[in-house]
């Protein structure tokens, strides 16, 4: 009974941060094709309030800030997701022969991976960064993703040790099977949440290291993302003005995001985590 | 009796950081052709470890073990599997979640020196044999199953194989009383394949066995047939491990 209230309680939270995202995933993809405005025209003037012409009002160069917003989210998620794939995609190789195969293997990946642990990401970034001149949506996302990946590893590493004894492993290599065969079908499948998981994490990771970076200057240069709108408020001192439609509707929408993100990520977790849910 | 299998001074240490775990220290004894021989020791005498070494899942820190004359470094690993084989203690984790039955054990068969033009007919024996219904698991995923049954699969596997040599770790301790009988019985069938059942179960082994070694922290301390270790044991080891089966020396001695 107890335990049935509990399940429904935890797909709530999946439900809801799923919802929340899908709206705004499909909102930012479906909209921008049929826009008849381009979100870099200036069109107004600046710091133009909310008016049934520019329903968000218009940004230090007179953009409309509603189109901005719509175009920057899809922006913002196209470069999280590319980012997080990667990230998960080097996370997870690293983790799952460091753990799996134990012995010198691990030592020499949880080097290298300690090694960009305690090196800051953003420093990584910004060297990345200024040493490349024009950074598209791609190039933003690699350097994110290629800085991001350590503590998947981690993560992984970890849940792979604790599969490493056991016997349908050993039955495995009793089949003559071969180390490849063994980590496709013996160690990933009993990964796989933890896999989407982190995903979800490194995704939302990836939209806020690209805000970070982009109210540093170094966002990505021929197009408009959250980070980017947030940069220009903050260069134009939008708050200190009153014009909080250049700033607030940026950050609302990166904290929707990651928020559902997180929502639903600690929703999975509890399912597959029985000890969260207090089963065990 | 000709050989199967001889370990001489065979040694396992374990480095964890700056600790050694001498885990098996100086094995050494041979197994004939179709015995059965039972290897007896509590909980972290390093049966286990013994077992890996001759499974060549570790590396021995020591020592030498042959396979009918041959250094078993030297056969390929698909060719030493091919003639031993193990079972293991935990139903739970012994079996791929996420394939069924039939795909398990078609698995299996892969590494049998007995090829066969209808590896389901064969799967389906196997698993008749031990006095599962095939139909009734051939689609279910493992998880599905009790632990009975699971062991008893795990059999089904060593049947679809015929190893030469099996190592049994503890296959029946995870299991309820009851069904441990049926389980003993099905590995008995397998006469024919020399057999080391390793257990902390002295009772089991004696019953069982056609010889055992008893065994403490690592170190192999005694060997002979059950009866005469019962007996007449000359360890004090072994002697303290037969007082604390109190029914048995009561009942059958
Ligand atoms: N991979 C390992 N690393 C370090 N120590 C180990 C390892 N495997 C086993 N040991 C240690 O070796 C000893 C023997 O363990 P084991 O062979 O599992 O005993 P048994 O099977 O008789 O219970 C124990 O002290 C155990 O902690
Ligand atoms: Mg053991």
């Amino acid at each position: 009974m107890n335990l049935k209230k509990r399940a429904g309680a935890l797909n709530k939270k999946l439900l809801i941060g799923a919802i929340i995202f899908f709206v705004i995933l499909i909102v930012s993809f479906a909209y921008p094709p049929f826009s008849k405005r381009d979100p870099l025209e200036m069109e107004g003037m600046m710091f133009e309030p909310p008016s049934s012409l520019y329903p968000l009002g218009t940004d230090n160069f007179g953009r409309d800030v509603l189109t901005e917003l719509i175009f920057g989210t899809k922006t913002s998620i196209t470069i999280g997701f590319i980012a997080g794939s990667i990230a998960t995609l080097i996370g997870t190789t690293i983790g799952v022969f460091a753990g799996y195969c134990g012995g010198n293997t691990d030592n020499i990946l949880n080097t290298i991976t300690n090694i960009f642990l305690v090196i800051p990401p953003i420093l990584i970034l910004i060297v990345i960064s200024v040493s490349i001149q024009s950074r598209s949506i791609l190039i933003m996302s690699l350097i994110l993703g290629i800085t991001s990946w350590p503590w998947t590893a981690r993560a992984i590493r970890a849940q792979a040790q604790s599969l490493r004894n056991r016997e349908h492993i050993k039955m495995a290599k009793l089949n003559g099977e071969s180390l490849a065969e063994i980590i496709a079908f013996e160690v990933l499948p009993y990964l796989a949440s933890y896999i989407v998981m982190a995903f979800i994490l490194q995704v939302s990771t990836g939209i806020l290291n690209e805000a970070a970076m982009s109210m540093l200057g170094l966002g990505p240069t021929d197009t408009v993302s959250l980070g980017t709108m947030l940069e220009w408020a903050l260069l134009f001192e939008s708050a200190r003005i009153g014009a909080w439609w250049a700033f607030i509707p940026p950050g609302l929408a990166i904290t929707m995001i990651t928020f559902s993100l997180y929502l639903a990520n600690s929703g999975m977790d509890e399912i597959v985590n029985p000890r969260l849910r207090g089963v065990v | 009796m000709e050989k199967i299998f001889e370990c001489v001074d065979l040694c396992k240490t374990f480095q964890k950081g700056r600790k050694r775990i001498e885990a098996v220290k100086n094995a050494s004894f041979s197994i004939g052709k179709g015995e059965i021989i039972s290897l007896v020791g509590e909980s972290g005498s390093g049966k286990s470890t013994l077992a890996n070494l001759m499974l060549r899942f570790l590396k021995p820190t020591g020592g030498e073990a042959f396979l009918d004359g041959k250094k078993i470094e030297d056969y390929r690993k698909k060719e030493y599997w091919k003639k031993v084989q193990a079972i293991f203690q935990d139903p739970f984790s012994s079996f791929n979640d996420f394939f069924s039955v039939k795909k398990i054990l078609e698995r299996a068969i892969k590494i049998s020196s007995y090829p066969s033009p209808d590896p389901e007919e064969r799967i389906r024996e196997a698993v008749e044999a031990v006095n599962i219904r095939y139909e009734e698991i051939c689609d279910k995923k493992p998880f599905e199953l009790s632990g009975g049954q699971k062991q008893r699969l795990m059999i089904a596997r060593i049947y679809l194989i015929k190893p030469e040599l099996l190592i049994a770790d503890e296959p029946t301790s995870m299991i309820d009383a009851v069904l441990r009988a049926g389980i003993l019985e099905l590995l008995l069938k397998l006469r024919g394949t020399t057999i080391m059942l390793i257990t902390h179960d002295l009772a089991l082994a004696y019953y069982i066995s056609d010889r055992m070694l008893i065994m403490q922290n690592g170190r192999i301390v005694e060997e002979g047939e059950p009866q005469k270790i019962l007996e007449a044991p000359e360890h004090p080891y072994t002697k303290k491990l037969i007082e604390d089966v109190p029914k048995l020396s009561e009942e059958w001695l």
